[in-house]
């Protein structure tokens, strides 16, 4: 059964400090993802793909349209949703890698890395986050440590390992490779294959051809999506 | 409905009017067990007003806040008889006050801070509250060897966190905070907003926290209202609000700040 329809979406921005300035992003999105399946969103920066990826996990409101989440035997639109599903969504349905790691001072990286998942003073939950952090070259003497210090790629495996912890139906991806090195791209390409082979949907947007080309079972050119008012 | 999908309160268009000026207007919300809500707004905007009508401290115009009890029949606050009030407040409820003076007693110990809302149940072990209002101490990261002494001699950080402290002593569902990190330093807000969010999710406690500070909403909360001028203008998922506001006065709120 199909993941993740998106069905005529639509974002506009309306900036009121700007007398009301309205903003097209996309207009008309549609497709969908199969479990098992990994859809990379194409096209040049500005076109609307991280925004997608923002519409589907409830952070941008949907103005029309339907994004439908399958969570067991229910659909859930999300441009409808209240907020208490959305939240249950994100639990349990819904994993989300964003473009950079929101930095929480005082909170160790085996912690930001546990917390979808539950506490890393479970030895279960720790052992996983550890495993997660291991395959992804962090090293073990900054495990203890608040990212804030980290270098930009250290940050990025950290939001990494903490996106693909949690085995969920969904997982958003953006721009995940975009600050690593040959090494670790490699890695996360292999953790993608992973998922997939676990049955989940992925949403990417990636820049690099080299890893599109390696997890890309589809690649949905969002061009299409611009809006005619914006064209 | 199971008992979890019963909200654990409500609230039903309350309002308040101070002579002729408004309090607040018209608000209504549902919150459940573990969800932490933020009240956002400048001063003025009937945020506070509107927390003190949840809490009990004031009485609403119009409107009513309805309770969840222990016994899982939800009842309105205002019906209730004297002890089952006094049960809230001092059981099942707590209050963390923006100044930490308001909420303890600065004459008495750490240790009978802590000590005081457990006695308020019919805790009389002097040896079991003494040990529970060490291990409090311990959570909130106060130095135990000052256990005996007033809050007058503490810092405004540690005043902070023996206040909280004393309200979770007792195991409270809900929590009402009033900017909590309101008169902090940065450095001391940070540990405290830590402190906070640990003890939230551990203990999965319910809160509605007032703040003007949007960073604040964001490490703390997963929804948001935001009030203007009494009423509630624009309300929904913390990330979404912040990241989409969809009214003009949360777009110049969220457009003021440096990104929280």
């Amino acid at each position: 059964m199909t993941a993740l329809v998106l069905c005529g979406a639509e974002k506009t921005f309306t900036m009121h400090l700007r007398g009301g300035l309205r903003l097209p992003v996309v207009a008309d999105v549609s497709f969908t993802v199969e479990p098992g399946e990994c859809v990379v969103l194409a096209g040049p920066s500005g076109a609307g793909k991280s925004s997608i990826l923002k519409m589907i996990y409830g952070t941008y409101r949907c103005d029309r349209g339907a994004i439908l989440v399958r969570d067991g035997d229910d659909t859930v639109d999300v441009a409808t949703a209240p907020p208490r599903r959305m939240l249950s969504l994100r639990r349990r349905v819904i994993a989300n890698v964003t473009q950079f790691l929101r930095v929480v001072p005082r909170v160790a990286a085996i912690d930001v890395v546990a917390e979808p998942v539950g506490a890393s003073a479970d030895p279960a939950v720790r052992r996983a986050a550890e495993t997660m952090l291991r395959r992804l070259d962090v090293p073990e003497r900054l495990w203890g440590l608040p990212p804030a210090t980290f270098s930009g790629g250290e940050q990025q495996r950290v939001n990494i390992a903490r996106g693909f912890l949690p085995a969920r139906p969904i997982l958003l991806l953006d721009e995940p490779t975009a600050s690593l090195d040959a090494k670790n791209r490699a890695r996360v390409v292999e953790l993608i294959g992973e998922k997939k082979r676990q049955g989940t949907a992925v949403v990417a947007v990636v820049h690099d051809d080299d890893v599109r080309e390696r997890i890309a079972d589809r690649v949905v050119d969002v061009t299409a999506f611009i809006p005619k008012s914006a064209a | 409905m199971t008992p979890v999908d019963t909200p654990l309160l409500i609230a039903e268009g309350l309002s308040k009017w101070y002579g002729r000026q408004l309090g607040c207007r018209d608000v209504s919300f549902e919150l459940h067990e573990g969800e932490v809500l933020a009240i956002v707004g400048e001063s003025g905007s009937g945020k506070s007003t509107l927390l003190r009508i949840l809490a009990g401290l004031m009485e609403a115009d119009a409107g009513c806040v309805r309770y969840r009890m222990r016994d899982g029949v939800t009842r309105d606050v205002a019906a209730l008889s004297e002890a089952e009030r006094r049960f809230l407040f001092r059981t099942d409820w707590g209050y963390v006050h923006q100044d930490p003076a308001a909420g303890l007693r600065m004459a008495v110990s750490a240790g009978a801070n802590v000590g005081e809302r457990l006695m308020a149940i019919g805790e009389r072990h002097y040896g079991r509250i003494r040990g529970t209002a060490l291990d409090w101490l311990t959570r909130v990261e106060i130095d135990t060897g000052r256990i005996d002494e007033p809050p007058t001699r503490y810092s405004g950080g540690m005043r902070q966190r023996l206040q909280i402290a004393r309200n979770l002593v007792t195991g409270p569902r809900l929590v009402f905070m009033d900017e909590p990190t309101g008169g902090l330093d940065v450095s001391v807000q940070a540990r405290l907003l830590d402190l906070l969010r640990g003890l939230v999710a551990e203990l999965g406690l319910a809160a509605v926290v007032v703040t003007h500070d949007l960073a604040v909403a964001r490490l703390l909360s997963q929804r948001i209202l935001v009030m203007k001028g009494g009423a509630v203008i624009e309300s929904g998922l913390t990330d979404q609000v912040l990241d989409d506001p969809r009214e003009p006065y949360t777009q110049l709120l969220v457009s003021s700040i440096l990104p929280p």
